[in-house]
């Protein structure tokens, strides 16, 4: 099976509506991407092909259907895990991190009880 | 073009879910040559859609042979989920480490008390459980949320991946020699001197002996055998969260957690005929419950949603019958084609085969909805 990421950058139609380069960071990496897009959109572009490890087996993913239904391109974002990076637009400053296998619930906080209108 | 299937097996099972599979993987077993006749994409498919619950407690009150029955199951399931391991390399995740049903009323609580204790007394005292009230059970389930009041516990109970189930079991059959036969829709059963002549779309399917299996096809093919199976869709919706490092390693009736991390939130019931579809209002229901359970489970997120047709006859219990006026035809249907595939590969199959029925059996006759008096009692 190939490893050669076969996603690429289109061309902009005309300079005119090209999009601003923003600054995000990737597993601490600082990257300057096009901005206007997704998430997964941007770090593909920057040539990242690693965006996670599955928690069953470990093995590394990335974007498949770059459309919200596969859950392929999970990442942290700003210190949220598990969000799907194709549905995110990239923003200037984003913290991003692989996501690396299940993520941990929040701590139990009975604080958060929920049902307090008897829902 | 339609003709005649040019091999007889021993035994043609019609449905290729979970009860239909575990039967022909146990004929297979006996010796026997079977075909399996599966309806193609279109079916209802109750086996693609299950909780995947190997669930005892609680279950067969007011008809306590279902009782000793699923306990039966559950005591024969690490054998079957060995014999598929070995012979197809596919572990279906079997984890019985007992289950928790969570009640949030003390009304709720009195309720399996009292449901659990007839049962228990009903099988002779063989049915061990604990009723544990809200310090008992933080100890054991530190994430149950403070609106639990308690719940009851029985070593009895576990779980298991479904899909994978069901997957093994159609390639340990198959492994056996089991012809699988997908596609085929059957119309007419037909009885004649050397068994039954089974119409599909396809051909004509004969053999000494047929099996029904078919989930909600059954209530149409067993008149014309001689049996009766009026079973009816009832509907259950399920919703599955993305995968979470393991909190929760018990089965509860409505909220476990999978073999590879996914959250499960399920049980409800409705009867709305053949209609699979979910409905916001209903999920939400089940959401909220699985959170008052969890609260930790508050900002997990969903990934998918679905709901299945239970195969559900009059009273909730299962359909287990040779048909009189034509033996050799056999009804076998049930909504728990999880928790009583072991008995179903073990104990159905051996009979099947021309062994004797087990001794549980005879209260499962489909008769007993044409009797008069007859009074239907909930099962789940």
């Amino acid at each position: 099976m190939t490893s050669k990421p076969l996603f690429r950058v289109l061309a902009p139609v005309a300079p005119a509506v090209a999009d601003d380069i923003v600054q995000i960071w990737f597993n601490d990496e600082p990257l300057k991407v096009p901005g206007g897009r997704s998430v997964a959109a941007a770090l593909l572009a920057a040539g990242v092909q690693r965006f996670r490890a599955t928690p069953v087996s470990g093995a590394p993913r990335a974007p498949y259907c770059m459309m919200g239904a596969c859950f392929e391109c999970l990442v942290e974002i700003d210190g949220v895990p598990s969000r799907q990076s194709c549905l995110v637009s990239v923003r200037d400053g984003m913290r991003i991190h692989s996501q690396e296998g299940a993520s941990d619930l929040p701590p139990m906080s009975y604080e958060t009880k929920e049902s307090v209108h008897g829902r | 073009m339609k003709g005649n299937a040019v091999d007889s097996p021993d035994v043609l099972v019609v449905g290729g879910g979970l009860v239909g599979t575990a039967v022909a993987y146990g004929l297979a077993c006996e010796g026997l040559t079977v075909t399996v006749l599966d309806q193609g994409d279109g079916g209802f498919r109750a086996s693609r859609g299950n909780f995947g619950l190997v669930w005892v407690q609680g279950k067969g009150f007011g008809l306590s042979p279902y009782a000793r029955w699923s306990r039966s199951s559950s005591q024969l399931w690490p054998g079957l989920a060995k014999s598929l391991l070995e012979e197809t390399g596919i572990d279906v995740s079997l984890k019985q480490p007992g289950g928790f049903h969570l009640c949030f009323s003390d009304d709720e609580l009195a309720e399996r008390e009292k449901r659990l204790s007839t049962l228990q007394a009903e099988l002779g005292g063989d049915y061990p459980f604990e009723l544990l009230d809200a310090k008992e059970l933080r100890e054991r389930l530190p994430a149950v949320g403070p609106e639990v009041i308690g719940a009851s516990y029985t070593p009895m109970d576990g779980h298991v991946n479904p899909l994978k189930l069901l997957r093994a079991l159609h390639e340990a059959m198959q492994r056996r020699g089991v012809k699988l036969v997908s596609g085929e829709e059957i119309g007419r059963i037909v009885p004649d001197s050397h068994g039954f002549a089974v119409h599909g779309k396809n051909a004509v399917w004969r053999a000494p002996r047929v099996v029904l299996s078919a989930g909600l096809g059954n209530r149409a093919l067993s008149t014309q055998v001689g049996l009766h199976a009026p079973v009816a869709p009832n509907r259950g919706q399920v919703l599955v969260s993305e995968r979470v490092a393991p909190f929760l390693h018990y089965p509860t009736i409505n909220v476990r957690q999978t073999d590879e991390g996914s959250v499960q939130f399920g049980d409800s019931m409705e009867e709305v005929g053949y209609n699979d579809f979910t409905t916001t209002d209903v999920l939400a229901t089940i959401a909220r419950r699985g959170v008052r359970s969890f609260p930790m489970l508050k900002n997990v997120r969903l990934v998918r949603t679905w709901a299945a047709l239970r195969v559900y006859s009059p009273d909730g219990f299962p359909i287990y019958e040779q048909s009189l006026q034509y033996p050799g035809a056999f009804v076998v249907t049930c909504h728990s084609g999880v928790t009583l595939a072991a008995a179903h590969a073990k104990r159905v199959a051996p009979w099947v085969a021309g062994g004797a029925i087990p001794e549980e059996l005879p209260a499962f006759r489909g008769g007993r909805f044409l009797e008069p008096g007859y009074v239907p009692a909930n099962a789940h």
